[in-house]
């Protein structure tokens, strides 16, 4: 076991140079990816022994295109001249991390305790189930209504990965089958309340599964005005990452969550109920997940449909591991996925499909979480031997 | 962080004595089935089709009151309840195939509950449920062989939608559905073969490497499904199916003669494999190693097994027959490739393969509740879409939740899964 432990910690040591590297070679890959598979390269395909320069040329050209667009979309529309336009990019950026950083601060907490916690999809549809049900169903005064909302969704989320911490502390299910299990039984259920007249479905609709616009009073409210759709969604992110490193590094709890993930035999030893432990973590990590559950639920200005869980619960598993399940890590990480999906618009304009950014987003996040395979592709030096 | 922890009893508690959990779970079914479907049911009649028009051998349809039915079924999974726990007084275990036995009345009941006043396509809804289980038995085949020497493949999704891939593209390419079968099968060992060297060689947990397999196989099918293969459909993507082939002889037995033994190619395959990798763990000499592998790597490695190696191999072999499976999903059902067509299915054969106990028939078994859940879900929306459908589909999933908290006590998977091996 102790052998087991070296390699946690060297994965979560990641040092700054076996990042660059996994990250340069996650987006070199990303574009063979791009230019092999591109219309205009495959035609130039025809001409590869005739002059295998502009073959070259066109696959470059690609590749510099596909990342242009995605730095437009996510960053600086280094083409508009309206400041609005300009700025808007990073902004959209800032709005789509806000979801991934409180989601992968949930799954991070879970991986410090020991706890592999793929249900995010189905903590995060709960907790919508009830940010949607007071936004939507309950009249409250501006301000409160938020609050409210923002509350249930937390508890909701957070008893449901309670429930899964209680039947793995009782008897001993595995959590990733219980949460696996759980995600399809809370979509379901949402989906449910979205079809249904007098629980979720909107009011005067023409009857598909759509729930009604969230309360005036229950939205996020904007941060930069109507131009943009940023909302204080970041601001209780990065709170999120605060309140996420004094649990972690500074709270008793926070020691006795690190203790049962570093061994938990020795947790058990000196004194520390584990399995309540367990029952604690669970829902601390499902709380973080709530969280995003109320960004998803009430920073739209539409009704919902049971799609809005945007596969945040998935994603969330990649920032935590990019992370390396640190509070700024994690912030770095989401902020990162974060572009990848405000850039994906621009990209397929340009003729690349944006998934290629899924396959970048994979291959870093492996390339990082096995030390020993960068190390074996750049000839590093492994610690023992420095 | 990613500390996680795979120790001996990983998915579950260590054996113990026989668990009262069993017969409380099974009269819990007993008890929904007489009350909820039978006494509070619907009492129209339901009408089993057991014959259509062109079958070999007529039957007249088999009519019963739902609500009567119910009841019946009811008392017959509480009688077994009673069985179980007889068994549990004597501290004697309760055998697995009342637990199928159980869950066929259970499937029967809920079907009937659904039919009341209609009529029900047996051999149409069994066939159908065989097709939809295919992938997910041989994605949890792989599953078992992975876990049997001590290696969790979280990754057989990603495995299943290789497959998938492979087989439509390679089949429409080279307009040869058996290369396609092969290239699903390869692609998805080579899979295998990855996730076994960073489990194996470069010690990587293994958990995570399977859900990044699955992250990576998602996006590079989605990406070449949107980059290439939604253009040039036509070229690259338009595969067919394999013919459906009816057995002589046993294609003409009632009911199970149209609804198993008239269909494709990858289901007979599936026919064939289940038992073959059965034989294989626990009948030969080859099975054993395998197994001292997963239990105890350091003995095995004590008495000459390469443990490395046996790993490797039954890893890889386990992926190509996941590969199959993913191939059972396009040529083997609807033809062309679709976006994440695999939907969770490679999830779904990881509960299958705890809930079937890591033995390839009880795993099988469990892998139809689900395919019969799918099709009643289809069905049901087709012929009675005023019910709360949702909550159908939720019934896998609860019987999954249920057996892994509720059986757990008696299940124990390899204690090596899921632990590196390192020598010395």
């Amino acid at each position: 076991m102790s052998k087991t432990n070296q390699i946690m910690r060297e994965i979560m040591s990641a040092s700054p140079m076996r990042v660059f590297l996994s990250v340069v070679l996650g987006f070199v890959i990303g574009s063979i990816f791009m230019a092999v598979f591109n219309e205009d390269v495959v035609d130039s395909y025809q001409y590869f022994f005739a002059s295998p320069g502009y073959t070259f040329q066109v696959a470059f050209q690609t590749i510099f295109d596909g990342y242009a667009a995605l730095f437009k979309g996510a960053i600086f529309n280094f083409e508009s001249t309206d400041p609005v336009d300009m700025f808007r990019p990073i902004t959209e950026t800032l709005r789509l991390s806000a979801p991934l950083i409180m989601a992968g601060l949930g799954v991070a907490l879970g991986f410090r305790v020991g706890l592999f916690n793929v249900g995010g999809t189905g903590q995060l549809v709960m907790g919508l189930l009830g940010a949607t049900w007071v936004s939507t169903r309950m009249e409250l005064p501006y301000g409160l209504h938020m609050v409210v909302a923002l509350v249930v969704a937390v508890v909701l989320a957070g008893l449901t990965g309670g429930l899964v911490g209680f039947l793995k502390a009782k008897t001993g299910a595995h959590e990733v089958i219980v949460t696996i299990m759980m995600n399809y039984i809370a979509v379901d259920l949402f989906t449910y309340f979205l079809r249904t007249p007098g629980l979720l479905l909107e009011t005067d609709g023409p009857g598909n599964p759509k729930s009604d616009a969230p309360a005036l009073t229950a939205q996020f409210p904007r941060l930069l005005g109507e131009d943009f759709k940023l909302n204080i969604g970041i601001l209780l992110a990065i709170a999120a990452a605060v309140v996420y490193w004094w649990l972690m590094e500074r709270s008793t709890i926070g020691y006795r969550f690190r203790m049962v993930g570093f061994n938990a035999n020795a947790a058990k030893a000196s004194g520390i109920n584990v399995n309540r432990t367990y029952i604690w973590a669970m829902a601390a990590s499902a709380a973080f997940i709530g969280l995003a559950a109320a960004n998803q639920g009430l920073g739209e200005t539409g009704g919902l449909t049971s799609s809005i869980h945007a596969n945040i619960g998935f994603d969330a598993i990649t920032v935590a591991l990019l992370g390396g399940s640190r509070a700024r890590g994690v912030v770095i990480a989401g902020l990162v996925f974060g572009a990848f999906k405000a850039g994906s618009a621009t990209m397929q304009i340009t003729g690349v499909s944006p998934e290629v950014l899924g396959i970048i987003e994979a291959l870093i996040v492996l390339f990082i979480a096995a030390p020993p395979l960068i190390r074996a592709i750049f000839r590093l030096p492994s610690p023992k031997e420095q | 962080m990613a500390k996680t922890q795979v120790t001996p009893g990983m998915f579950s508690q260590v054996e113990v004595a026989p668990s009262w959990k069993t017969p409380i779970a099974y009269s819990f079914f007993g008890l929904l089935v007489t009350f909820l479907f039978g006494v509070a049911g619907p009492t129209g009649a339901v009408s089993f089709e057991l014959a259509s028009k062109t079958d070999f051998v007529q039957l007249p349809n088999f009519v019963i009151s739902a609500s009567a039915l119910n009841v019946g079924l009811g008392i017959v999974m509480m009688l077994i309840a009673a069985a179980s726990a007889a068994l549990t007084f004597l501290k004697k275990q309760t055998p697995q195939w009342l637990s199928i036995v159980l869950g066929l009345l259970g499937a029967t009941g809920l079907l009937g509950w659904l039919a009341a006043g209609k009529s029900i396509p047996v051999a149409f809804i069994l066939g159908s449920a065989v097709v939809l289980a295919v992938p997910i038995i041989l994605g949890a085949l792989g599953g078992v062989m992975s876990e049997r020497v001590g290696v969790v493949n979280i990754g057989i999704e990603g495995q299943l939608l290789t497959g998938a891939f492979m087989a439509a593209v390679v089949g429409t390419i080279t307009h040869n559905l058996w290369i396609g079968l092969i290239a699903a099968m390869v692609a998805a060992a080579i899979l295998s073969m990855a996730l076994a060297s960073l489990a194996i060689t470069y010690l990587v947990d293994q958990i995570i490497i399977g859900v990044l397999i699955n992250v990576l196989v998602i996006g590079v099918t989605n990406f070449l499904y949107s980059q290439w293969l939604a253009d040039a459909g036509e070229e690259v993507n338009f595969p067919g199916t394999f013919d459906i082939i009816a057995i002589p002889g046993l294609a003409q037995i009632p009911i199970i003669g149209p609804a198993l033994f008239t269909t494709r190619i990858t289901v007979y395959l599936t026919y064939i494999l289940v038992p073959l990798v059965w034989f294989v763990l626990f009948r030969t000499k080859l099975g054993l190693r395998a197994r001292a592998v997963g239990e105890h790597p350091t003995a095995a490695d004590t008495v000459g097994i390469n443990v490395g190696r046996t790993r490797f191999w039954w890893v890889t072999i386990g992926g190509a027959i996941a590969g199959l499976g993913g191939a059972a999903l396009t040529i083997g059902n609807v033809g062309a490739f679709g976006r994440e067509m695999s939907g969770g299915l490679g999830f779904i054969a990881l509960a299958v393969v705890i809930l079937g106990r890591w033995q390839p028939f009880y795993v099988s078994a469990a892998a139809l509740l689900f395919g019969f859940a799918i099709i009643l879900r289809v069905w049901a929306n087709s012929v009675n879409p005023g019910i709360p459908t949702d909550f159908i589909t939720m019934v896998p999933y609860l019987v999954t939740l249920v057996a892994v908290a509720g059986f757990a006590g008696k299940v124990r998977p390899p204690a090596a899964s899921g632990q590196p091996y390192i020598k010395g």
